[in-house]
């Protein structure tokens, strides 16, 4: 039907004896938005997690099944999981700048990739040209070109979550993984973030995890639904949107949960 | 417990609400219920002879605890400036009587003759205190990484007790372990294997031979500041929001990448603080180094010399041959000094702790 960029084949995700993630199984098409979606708490943000390993950081999670990349299970043991997430971006809810200047986060994925940072910070001006780029690509050019060596916790959240995707964006990522990236953010400033993806989407393979049921009509070219762990329902956004197959795909649309 | 819906109603704020709800009906077959599906029954309730509330209205009793915890807490608060105060008056004549210069920089110490020069005593004070950084930090800091970035929860939960507890030995203890321990391993192994191999080395050079020297008084030091530097850069790193880590490292960095630039560079105010409030603590020890650096009056030049901290100084002498003129002065002026200088190492880290996690 479509090409798979990743494979979720599957997948149980425990915190402890919580089972949050049942048994699993989607596909990520290439290109495009997927949109994660359902009411609070039923594992979005384990499932975005359990695409690029970040789920690792979490202390005390146990998964079984296998997320595949490219034809490459993630969780392989042999697999570097550096690569992976390099190969996989993410961004978070809320903006974390790293304490350093609006420059040097940008160039930080560059330069750890390189080996060319140090404990000051790296001087390689090559690295101008990436800076530039992909703080266009996230729409903040224009307004922090005069003030790249400031910190970049000056600037506005709104700022702050741009940067964040241009710093994202940074290492070239396949795949983009998005929690809930607009949450944060005022109706303009979460504007401006949808255009980009949308902007962004003819490249790369885009994921975003979203509880505003508007926005993942705006977005969406697929759709995934969950509800308290399992998937309920899966498909091409019309398909999921105007014909659900699931009668509880049907209550969420209509807004009796979540 | 396999089923999230079920995780969801027994989620640990359900517990608690049913808790509150059920002690409210506070009859004994609830309680009874209560314990049977394993809910505390237990409120902080103390017992009815102690609840002093039966005899004093309650407002009146809070607001009388209120001031009486304010006033200790002014008492407390005031005595520094007091104190500071009464030495800097006891200390007035030798600062009338001679140039500050002459105090800071003189090198003769002869009460009898007047002469009073810190200079011998500042250095000692000096050279040990830095030997104890230079060999406290490194390891210190490597720790507090280890325990707030890589260790299990459960080593985690088991040093920091011990750390805690480590901070909590007497100081003249350390002094013993010194004299026991450490000064015959430097006068027997450390001095004669640098005589032999590194000796064209000005700093590794003395003809000490005792083993009572600044390098044994760093020594006793430094392990008496690993708990602080430990317990306090561990904590302020392990303050540093996951989120940011995690953003390091949804970018492809390593651990070790990460807390280079990141955590450390988060957490860098504060892992100084720790080490200021170590070095004031270095500062100020007085009587395991006094057991430990041999207290000869002269400036150190070399690690194995030995030294006299200024904290010895006032130790050892104060009260005895207080006819001589000045003596008390002086001795309390280098009391003076002391203090003002780990006050303001000891309140500025203190301040950016503060600031940093809200409490210190
Ligand atoms: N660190 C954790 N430790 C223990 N349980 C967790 C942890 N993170 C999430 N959970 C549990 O796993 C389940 C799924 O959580 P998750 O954060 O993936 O939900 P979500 O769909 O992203 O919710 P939201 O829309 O509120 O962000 C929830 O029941 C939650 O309580
Ligand atoms: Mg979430």
């Amino acid at each position: 039907m479509y090409d798979p960029h990743i494979r979720i084949n599957k997948w149980n995700v425990w915190y402890g004896s919580d089972h949050a993630l049942v048994n699993i199984t989607a596909d990520i098409p290439a290109k495009g938005i997927t949109t994660i979606i359902g009411p609070s708490g039923c594992g979005k943000t384990t499932l975005l997690k359990s695409m690029n390993r970040l789920l690792d950081e979490m202390a005390g999670t146990r998964v079984k099944g296998q997320v595949w990349l490219d034809g490459i299970n993630i969780y392989d043991p042999g697999v570097d999981v550096t690569e992976v997430r390099t190969r996989v971006g993410f961004l978070a809810p809320k903006p974390f700048p790293l304490p350093m200047s609006i420059y040097d986060n940008v160039a930080y994925g560059p330069r750890i990739h390189r080996h060319t940072l140090n404990s000051r910070g790296g001087n390689d001006h090559d690295l101008d040209g990436i800076v530039e780029n992909n703080l266009r690509a996230a729409g903040l050019w224009e307004e922090v070109k005069d003030r790249l060596r400031t910190s970049a916790t000056r600037l506005s959240t709104g700022q702050q979550q741009r940067l964040c995707l241009a710093r994202a964006l940074a290492v070239e990522p396949d795949v983009l993984l998005c929690d809930e990236p607009t949450s944060a953010l005022d109706p303009i400033a979460a504007q401006k973030i949808e255009a980009q993806l949308q902007a962004l989407k003819k490249e790369r393979t885009i994921v975003v995890v979203t509880h505003m049921l508007r926005q993942a009509r705006r977005m969406a070219d697929y759709v995934i639904l969950l509800w308290m762990g399992e998937l309920v329902e899966t498909g091409p956004a019309m398909q999921v949107f105007v014909n659900p197959r699931d009668e509880r795909t049907r209550a969420y649309l209509d807004g009796d949960i979540g | 417990m396999g089923n999230p819906a079920e995780n969801f109603k027994r989620g640990k704020r359900g517990k608690l609400y049913l808790q509150e709800r059920l002690l409210q009906s506070n009859h004994s077959l609830v309680k009874n219920d209560m314990r049977k599906i394993g809910l505390s029954t237990q409120t902080g309730y103390v017992g009815k002879w102690l609840d002093i509330s039966k005899y004093l209205p309650r407002r009146t009793l809070d607001r009388l605890a209120k001031k009486w915890m304010g006033f200790q807490a002014i008492a407390v608060a005031m005595l520094v400036p007091l104190i500071a105060f009464a030495l800097l008056f006891r200390a007035q004549p030798i600062l009338t009587a001679k140039s500050l210069r002459e105090l800071l920089l003189g090198t003769n110490w002869h009460p009898l003759k007047q002469a009073f020069g810190f200079y011998p005593f500042i250095m000692g004070t000096l050279w040990v205190t830095l030997t104890s950084m230079v060999i406290a930090v490194p390891p210190s800091l490597m720790t507090a990484i280890y325990l707030a970035e890589y260790a299990p929860k459960r080593i985690r939960a088991l040093a920091k007790p011990l750390i805690d507890l480590l901070a909590g030995i007497p100081s003249v203890v350390y002094g013993v372990w010194g004299v026991l321990t450490v000064v015959p391993f430097i006068r027997n192994h450390v001095a004669p294997t640098l005589e032999r191999w590194s000796s064209f080395i000005p700093l590794f050079r003395s003809d000490n031979t005792t083993g009572y020297s600044v390098l044994a008084g760093g020594l006793v030091l430094a392990v008496m500041v690993f708990p602080i530097i430990i317990a306090v850069a561990e904590e302020v790193i392990h303050a540093v929001p996951q989120d940011l880590r995690e953003a390091s490292l949804a970018l492809g960095a390593t651990r070790w990448q990460t807390i280079k630039f990141v955590t450390l560079r988060k957490a860098f105010a504060g892992v100084m603080a720790a080490i200021a409030l170590a070095f004031s603590r270095a500062f100020g020890e007085t009587m395991a180094v006094m057991m430990v650096v041999g207290n000869v009056p002269q400036a150190p030049s070399s690690f194995l010399d030995s030294a006299y901290p200024l904290t010895a100084l006032i130790a050892n002498n104060y009260g005895e041959m207080m006819s001589i003129p000045l003596y008390d002065a002086a001795l309390l002026g280098a009391a003076l000094l002391l203090m003002l200088v780990v006050l303001i190492f000891n309140i500025t880290s203190r301040l950016v702790l503060v600031r940093l996690m809200g409490h210190f």
